[in-house]
């Protein structure tokens, strides 16, 4: 794989020390994972510049920013930060606070023209507005685009959405998405939730009290049983699909993973367009045979891959679909059902998936 | 009179001046550095807050005297020292009102905080540049503040003055020595004038630096 950034950043925190080996991906998003102080953030402050740990490396984009003897300034570091806390400058409007970064790199390393930026991020509305009437998800917007007009290579992302509420934060993630496709630069996304990984990123590090315990695509490492995720209570998986059709008269979307249907609600995108869908493991259940007799949509033949260890009475099974490459699901069963039905490691069975899964949208 | 308001205006001005210049770098570094050091300076800073005004000018005179080495360049290169001159006076009123522009702009800076710093940082804007374009126009209550105290307090100086710069009119004779004169000579007038004077120029300087400051941070 091609990494954009490679480096060893090693420190002692409060309670323990950071020791953490980092290759981060030349392209998409990048999660950073773990508990409220594992040190996701002075590894951000590294990488930025604004904390400066000894004994620490960083080589990126093929050149030291640093060594045991250099440490270049984070004002010539060529990244985009966003803050937990939006940190806007309150005496500068809107549009003077996006503009501020701008001003300040060379035009020809410009990502997007600044119109777009502004309309991808819905900033065009309060351009003149003081930071200070802004709401925290319209803040974290503004930040979003100031960093991006700076023209950065790297854009650095410390849990931006962890400061709103939930109605916020529903409002922000689709911005996030949409800039995720528009964008060529590779983000380092840190997040303590799962479910915004989920729906951003493609790969995934994890890390816990100052180490790097783990790191790959997502898609595999939430459904590989060496990781805490497969076996847990809000266990999902994520496949991702080509959109074939738009029924219109039933307001369902048909999206093909594996040469197989599957129905979504509403008109998602344009017929071809990719798309990922997230589906939690406690909306899969189980059937021995095809069932006939059922409102639910969206059944599918797999084989049962893994059965993982139960916790109080439920159990999460790792099934298969598709014969060569296949895509994995996790269905959240109950112990009970598994021993009446027993069912065995390479069984085919019918996953029925109810509710409405998460789709990235356009 | 007239040559007296206008000399104590023409020093609270240029002392305001210098001390916003040198203060402000002064008070940014006191916010700024963690070194054991700061303290020390910052506590020099302070002393006049505490000192009798008699005292700084005694050890003025002497540093600036005759006999000083600091007496012997002035003497040297301009062929008179710094006591009982305009110049003399300049140095003494900023020493003293140091701490007056010194303290509200130091808190100013340490009020911003490495928050906004950083995120200019990220955003390419070198160090002075995040000093001008952050700093300072963070900082501007602190500097206004700063700014009305140092003038103020040099308008209402009275003893470094008569240690310092004694009682020559057009050169070291400002309002307060002149109070002090009428009064002593029992005319009651030029001294109501005056201090009258004082009280209403006080009370509109702070006045219109509290309302403009109360409607600007309503704007925003």
């Amino acid at each position: 794989m091609n990494f954009c950034l490679t480096g060893h950043i090693r420190g002692r925190l409060e309670s323990f020390t950071l020791d953490a080996e980092l290759n981060i991906p030349a392209e998409g998003v990048t999660a950073l994972f773990g508990p409220s102080g594992s040190g996701k953030s002075t590894i951000l402050k590294s990488i930025a510049g604004l904390l400066k740990l000894e004994n620490s490396s960083l080589r990126v984009f093929e050149k030291d920013w640093q060594t045991d003897r250099e440490f270049l300034a984070p004002h010539k570091r060529p990244i985009g930060y966003v803050f937990q806390d939006a940190r806007l400058f309150d005496h500068l409007n809107v549009e003077k606070n996006l503009v501020f970064g701008l001003k300040r790199s060379n035009e020809k390393d410009q990502l997007l023209p600044r119109d777009e930026v502004y309309t991808l991020l819905g900033l065009t509305p309060m351009l003149h507005r003081s930071v200070r009437t802004l709401s925290g998800g319209e803040k974290q917007r503004v930040a979003i685009g100031r960093a991006l007009l700076s023209s950065p290579r790297l854009l650095l992302m410390d849990e931006p959405l962890s400061a709103l509420d939930r109605q916020a934060k529903d409002e922000i993630i689709p911005y996030l998405e949409r800039l995720k496709r528009r964008l060529r630069i590779p983000i380092l996304y840190v997040s303590h939730d799962m479910r915004e990984i989920e729906r951003i990123a493609d790969h995934i590090l994890l890390l816990d009290t100052g180490r790097v315990v783990g790191e790959g695509p997502l898609i595999d490492i939430l459904s590989n049983p060496d990781y805490p995720f497969v076996g847990s209570d809000a266990a999902a998986s994520i496949i991702s699909g080509t959109i074939r059709a738009y029924h219109a008269s039933d307001h369902l979307t048909e999206l093909e993973v594996k040469g197989q249907a599957f129905l979504l609600p509403g008109n998602i995108g344009e017929i071809g367009s990719r798309h990922r869908v997230r589906i939690a493991a406690s909306d899969v259940s189980l059937a021995k045979e095809k069932p006939s007799k059922t409102t639910i949509l969206n059944i599918l033949p797999v084989q049962v891959h893994e059965i993982l260890p139960s916790d109080e009475g439920r159990v999460n099974v790792t099934l298969h679909l598709g014969d060569t490459d296949p895509v994995s699901l996790v269905a959240r069963i109950s112990s009970r059902s598994l021993s009446s039905f027993d069912f065995k490691k390479g069984q085919s069975v019918y996953a029925q998936i109810k509710g409405v899964p998460i789709i990235e949208r356009k | 009179m007239i040559e007296t308001i206008w000399l104590t205006v023409k020093l609270a001005g240029l002392t305001t001046i210098l001390l916003l210049l040198l203060g402000t770098p002064l008070a940014w570094w006191l916010a700024r550095s963690k070194s054991w050091f700061t303290e020390v300076i910052g506590t020099l800073v302070a002393l006049p807050l505490v000192l009798p005004p008699t005292v700084i000018g005694f050890y003025l005179l002497l540093a600036l005297g005759p006999d000083s080495p600091v007496g012997q360049v002035t003497q040297s290169l301009f062929g008179t020292t710094l006591p009982f001159t305009f110049e003399g006076l300049l140095i003494a009123s900023c020493l003293y009102s140091l701490p007056f522009v010194v303290q509200p702009v130091r808190n100013a800076f340490e009020a911003i905080g490495d928050n906004p710093l950083e995120a200019a940082a990220t955003l390419r804007a070198s160090p002075v540049d995040r000093f001008f374009s952050i700093a300072l126009p963070l900082a501007r209550p602190g500097l206004i503040t700063g700014t009305v105290l140092g003038f103020a307090h040099t308008v209402g100086e009275f003893g470094v003055v008569l240690m310092i710069g004694g009682n020559i009119p057009g050169e070291t004779r400002v309002l307060s020595i002149a109070i002090y004169d009428y009064v002593e000579s029992l005319q009651w007038t030029e001294a109501h004038i005056l201090s009258g004077g004082l009280v209403a120029f006080s009370f509109l300087v702070i006045f219109i630096t509290m309302s403009v400051e109360k409607k600007r941070k309503a704007r925003a």
